[in-house]
């Protein structure tokens, strides 16, 4: 008996050995590697040179940091809670049973498979000044003047949030199975109580789904923070005027075109322990907030 | 897994209120969210003039269907430029050995995870998840130096041969499908002599092709749209993917023909969109059980 246990832990650890190597090599090294280079001089093309906290101490004091730390901070504050809104609005409506909700389903679904370069490539032709189609649009409805959407350092984030909106087909799937999971039975009881729309959706709906919209908020801190292939397309350099300069593209900078890898290093942790701060905030405010039922 | 959503579908609400408010409603948010990526094909289709027409050409008169084919071998004539029909040979094979990769060494993590009795086994499947929380970003770095030090830079390597090594999201998503497997299944096949291979093999692997092809699918898609990686690690432009040679066709032509722009960028879409009407049950499912699991 404790030789075939010993036989089959052998067995269990070759079956699992590539997650192993994968872990050590891909995640374990880099992440140590990257701790002491956050405190090196470190161009990949030398070897690194300790320097101790220099790197962090240049960082707090570097202006371009917190313009794209604060870019990324006032981009998530808007992007996030909007698109949560609107894949929420887009599944409960999905869900009131209407003919052919797998057809809307599918057309809002869509935009969020188009590969990020298009969706950049797309909507600079959109939000083109002189033949965008956007401001044609805007025009009709009687606005004489629309934004400068890609020139002017006022509308160049806003024009990014409206995009994040055309995206939220994923969380709309996930919040939609959410309400499908909702047990009927719930409603039937809110109706004898007298509950009219809204109620039922406040009191039964919301906290029943609450933990999909934890997992969506989540899920959506890590990648909002983490902003960079749209913006890097559609404004090179962060223009206009560093507006839609983010945080991992002046990372990027730093690691790839000013060879400056050690403080890309520490930009890196910084990012790492500003994303798990927000996450231990909403798993604490879901503490009070969130329903996690029998199920 | 795939019938699910459709049971529960029946015994639902008795129906809306005002469901033809619902269906307006529905109905303008439908056309806003198509209108984009119809005026990408439609701009893709106009001759060159149209493009730049106030009031807008809603629909190309005449039909330039030849704008597609241009677009795909724009620069074959020229000495020293790639024709898109490169990027896409090079995305193909990028997708497929990432995918293979994904979809072999997952299956066979998860299996241990959720099969097979081991030490520290669900500790260490702990560790594992916590590993999604670790953006890309902290550890690019040292990554980059990795494969530079291999001499990998400016190859494919760095963009498929991780994916042979299992990743948390995908050995999480078939350990809990593994899971679900019938237990008396390994052990009726344990009594017929099986081994642990055979039984993985022969009994789980074929029972486990929803999840497998939700891996497959979710890898190809991933790595079709991925840019920071090959950002990073490709260097000559005969080695781009779609997604790098259409930004590098945009940081070069952009601004000016918007028609081709548009055709390049409707053929970098179009792949991602059929394979999604072959396989959007499977797709959406994929994705409401990620949802609902996490």
């Amino acid at each position: 008996m404790k030789k075939n246990s010993n036989q089959e832990a052998r067995t269990a650890m070759l079956f699992a050995s590539p997650w192993f190597i994968g872990f050590s090599v891909f995640l374990l090294y880099p992440l140590l590697a990257s701790i002491y280079y956050s405190f090196c001089d470190y161009s990949v093309l030398r070897p690194p040179i300790f320097l101790g906290a220099d790197n962090y101490v240049n960082l707090w004091r570097d202006e371009v940091f917190w313009i794209a730390l604060k870019n990324t901070l006032v981009y998530a504050v808007f992007a996030l809670p909007l698109s949560a809104l609107c894949a929420l609005v887009l599944a409960l409506l999905l869900n009131t049973k209407v003919k052919g909700m797998t057809f809307y389903r599918t057309i809002f679904f869509i935009p969020s498979l188009v590969p990020m370069v298009s969706l950049a490539v797309l909507w600079l032709w959109i939000f083109n000044g002189e033949y965008g189609v956007l401001n044609v649009f805007l025009k009709g409805i009687g606005i004489a003047s629309p934004p400068n959407w890609l020139s002017d350092t006022l509308w160049s984030k806003p024009a990014l949030i409206l995009m994040s909106m055309w995206g939220v087909g994923n969380a709309m799937v996930i919040y939609l199975a959410g309400l499908q999971d909702v047990p009927q039975q719930l409603y039937e009881a809110a109706d004898l109580d007298g509950a009219g729309g809204w109620m039922k959706i406040r009191h039964v709906t919301l906290p029943m789904i609450s933990p999909v919209i934890l997992f969506n908020v989540i899920m959506g801190i890590i990648g909002t923070l983490q902003i960079f292939t749209v913006p890097y397309v559609m404004f090179p350099g962060g223009a206009p005027a560093r507006s839609t300069y983010f945080y991992t593209m002046y990372l990027f900078d730093n690691a790839f075109i000013y060879h400056k890898m050690g403080y890309a290093c520490a930009m890196g942790w910084i990012m790492f322990l500003i994303i798990l701060g927000l996450t231990l905030i909403a798993l604490k405010f879901s503490e009070r907030h969130v329903h996690y039922g029998g199920s | 897994m795939a019938t699910t959503l459709n049971k529960k579908r029946k015994h639902d609400l008795s129906g809306p209120r005002n469901p033809w408010l619902i269906h307006l409603v529905l109905m303008i948010l439908s056309a806003a969210f198509l209108f984009p990526l119809l005026w990408m094909v439609s701009t893709a289709l106009k001759p060159i003039e149209q493009t730049m027409k106030q009031p807008p050409v809603w629909i190309p008169n005449p039909v330039e269907w030849h704008n597609y084919k241009d677009a795909f071998m724009y620069g074959a004539d020229k000495l020293g430029y790639i024709p898109f029909l490169v990027y896409g040979r090079n995305t193909l094979i990028i997708c497929t050995l990432a995918v293979a990769g994904t979809v072999c060494s997952n299956s066979i993590v998860a299996y241990s995870f959720a099969r097979m009795r081991w030490k520290y086994r669900d500790l260490v499947f702990a560790l594992t998840l916590a590993t999604m929380m670790v953006p890309f970003p902290v550890i690019m770095v040292p990554i980059y130096g990795l494969y530079k030090n291999l001499g990998w830079i400016g190859t494919f390597r760095p963009l498929w041969v991780a994916s042979w090594f299992g990743g948390a999201f995908n050995i999480f998503l078939l350990r809990q499908f593994f899971r679900t497997i019938p237990f008396e299944l390994s052990e009726a096949a344990k009594i017929d002599g099986c081994s642990e291979w055979q039984i993985f093999r022969q009994v789980i692997l074929p029972l486990a092709k929803p999840a497998l092809s939700v891996v497959a699918l979710f890898t190809f898609m991933e790595t079709w749209n991925d840019f920071l990686g090959p950002l990073i690690y490709l260097m000559d432009q005969k080695t781009f993917t779609l997604s790098l040679g259409l930004q590098f066709y945009q940081s070069q032509h952009g601004g000016t023909q918007w028609h081709f722009l548009m055709a390049a960028s409707t053929i970098v879409v179009a792949p991602v969109l059929v394979l999604f009407f072959f396989t959007q049950k499977t797709f959406i499912q994929g994705i409401a059980v990620t949802g609902l699991k996490g």
